[in-house]
């Protein structure tokens, strides 16, 4: 009788001599499995656990592949960002740099990657950008977004539609080299009226450390009218002008120039940032996965000792009640 | 047994960054980011402040800059140049006697004590005087500043040394060109032809030349 009684809680007490600690754990996750098997069979089924071990030892392999692939793909383009790097320096030795300028019409550029899975920095970009345009939108100032990629595109559209003029994605499609970002910067100065362009970008500092950065590229007149003002600008006029019929028209060609040599830099660097972000998301997942897989690992072996125990403890009983 | 587990766990520890140090080799190149200068404009600073007191403000590309000497008082002895296209940094604060730039008015010589000029470049021959040594490159157009504490910046989208440039194809080149631009009936062809039949004929006069 007794032995019955241990058969009927068989199912019930047989965690507990398997292994004293962990109750409640298994408690809950033998629950699930025995209601799928239904009353009447006794062995517990190991095959939910393994289930979910076996997805998610795939999704670590995924990710695994992921980091490997970006980690080569940053490999590649990170040689070209910093080289690109001096690029943008001498306009802001000539022309300083000039974040807080007031001007009436602005557009922010934000750039940000095409495919996801890259942890926050598409996130940071439109951020930026949003607080950005808050600080330059007044009662007699305007302020309209170019966006570059679809992941900023997706963020921005939802509440900064009618400010947005220019979309432009599937940028690195094509390997990103100066022709294909001058044609943009082109097609941005043809269509777009400015005073001021803001380029938000992410620069890529370290693998594991991206700095949100704005960039700003003045038009030819607000150029000489903040040279005129003095500051920061102040001393353009002591510079000679070589070339060209009249000095605006030069102004003119160093500020196209200069936004798509800026562009330029900025689109390397946030590539860079996405490739090394990604690296270090899929890092953490495959890690998160591993660690998940430790414990279902550990919840498949209680699992299996408790239906083994199972198994014994109905042989035990059903022996010893023919016997006596 | 100690040797043999630190063997074990450098190597594993190595292996494991290997990706990560790969990427992030200590090499020594000109165009680093050194978050040097100062905490970049305090008005912007403060203006974002106002408006996104949570996020910390954007950096800018001043504070990513070493600054630049200021004018000195007597007349520098050599002229620092930095020479940059798109995909590589050339000529990094390289001292020089002299450079020849070809600015749309004309070949332009820069030395040292110059007046601080805007030049623009057409596509010619850029010449680097270093002593007795002249390097040549070839560039299209582009930009030139020079400052007035004798830092020269030479800006082009593409710059070949001269020897790399094939004769025969130049040749070939101005034919076709000119031929383009007898035949072209709309501005947009005429003006396409006469960039390439400039830059051709540039290129002849400076293997020539």
């Amino acid at each position: 009788m007794a032995m019955a009684a241990l058969r009927k809680e068989g199912r019930r007490f047989a965690p507990l001599v398997s292994s004293p600690n962990p109750i409640n754990a298994i408690r809950s996750t033998l629950a699930p499995t025995e209601e799928q098997v239904g009353l009447g069979v006794r062995s517990i089924s190991t095959q939910v656990v393994r289930n979910r071990m076996k997805s998610v030892r795939n999704i670590q392999k995924i990710t695994k592949a992921m980091k490997m692939v970006a980690a080569s793909k940053l490999r590649a383009i990170q040689v070209r960002a910093e080289n690109s790097r001096g690029l943008w320096q001498p306009f802001t030795a000539l022309l300083g740099d000039t974040p807080s300028v007031n001007v009436k019409k602005n557009v922010i550029v934000t750039i940000s990657s095409d495919k996801g899975l890259c942890g926050g920095i598409n996130s940071t970009s439109v951020k930026i950008s949003r607080a950005l345009h808050k600080i330059n939108s007044g009662p007699d100032t305007q302020c309209k977004y170019v966006v570059l990629g679809e992941k900023g595109k997706a963020q921005l559209i939802r509440d900064s539609k009618k400010d947005i003029e220019l979309i432009m994605t599937e940028l690195q499609k094509n390997f990103l080299n100066y022709t294909q970002v001058s044609v943009l910067a082109d097609d941005i100065l043809k269509n777009v009226e400015f005073d001021a362009l803001r380029i938000v970008f992410n620069k890529f500092q370290s693998v594991v450390s991206f700095l949100p950065t704005t960039a700003t590229v003045l038009s030819p007149e607000i150029v000489e009218r903040e040279s005129e003002a003095g500051g920061k600008i102040g001393d353009l006029d002591s510079y000679e002008i070589e070339g060209g019929e009249t000095k605006s028209e030069v102004l003119q060609n160093l500020a196209e120039f200069q936004f798509s040599c800026v562009m330029f830099n900025a689109v390397l660097e946030n590539a860079c940032s996405e490739q090394g972000a990604r690296m270090s998301a899929m890092d953490s997942s495959s890690r998160n996965a591993g660690d998940m897989l430790d414990r279902l690992t550990l919840t498949y072996n209680r699992t299996r000792q408790a239906s083994i125990t199972t198994e014994l403890i109905e042989i035990i009983s059903g022996a010893s009640a023919l016997e006596g | 047994m100690f040797r043999q587990v630190a063997h074990r766990l450098l190597t594993r520890s190595t292996t494991n960054h290997s990706a990560c140090a790969a990427a992030t080799i200590l090499r020594p190149y000109s165009t680093d980011v050194s978050t040097d200068a100062s905490s970049g404009d305090s008005a912007f600073v403060e203006a974002w402040k106002k408006v996104a007191p949570n996020i910390d403000p954007p950096k800018t590309p001043i504070q990513f800059m070493e600054p630049r000497p200021p004018t000195p008082s007597t007349l520098p002895s050599k002229l620092t140049v930095n020479f940059v296209l798109p995909y590589a940094a050339e000529l990094s604060k390289a001292e020089v006697d002299m450079v020849i730039v070809p600015a749309t008015t004309g070949q332009m010589g820069i030395l040292p004590g110059h007046v601080p000029t805007i030049a623009e470049l057409k596509p010619g021959l850029l010449s680097v005087h270093e002593g007795n040594d002249v390097k040549k490159y070839f560039i299209s157009s582009g930009f030139a500043f020079v400052h007035s504490n004798s830092y020269a910046d030479i800006l082009a989208v593409e710059a070949i040394p001269l020897d790399r440039i094939d004769p025969a194809q130049v040749q070939k080149g101005l034919s076709e060109f000119t031929q383009k631009l007898n035949s072209a009936s709309t501005d947009l062809d005429k003006a396409e032809a006469q960039i390439g039949v400039d830059v051709h004929s540039a290129l002849n006069s400076a293997l020539t030349g």
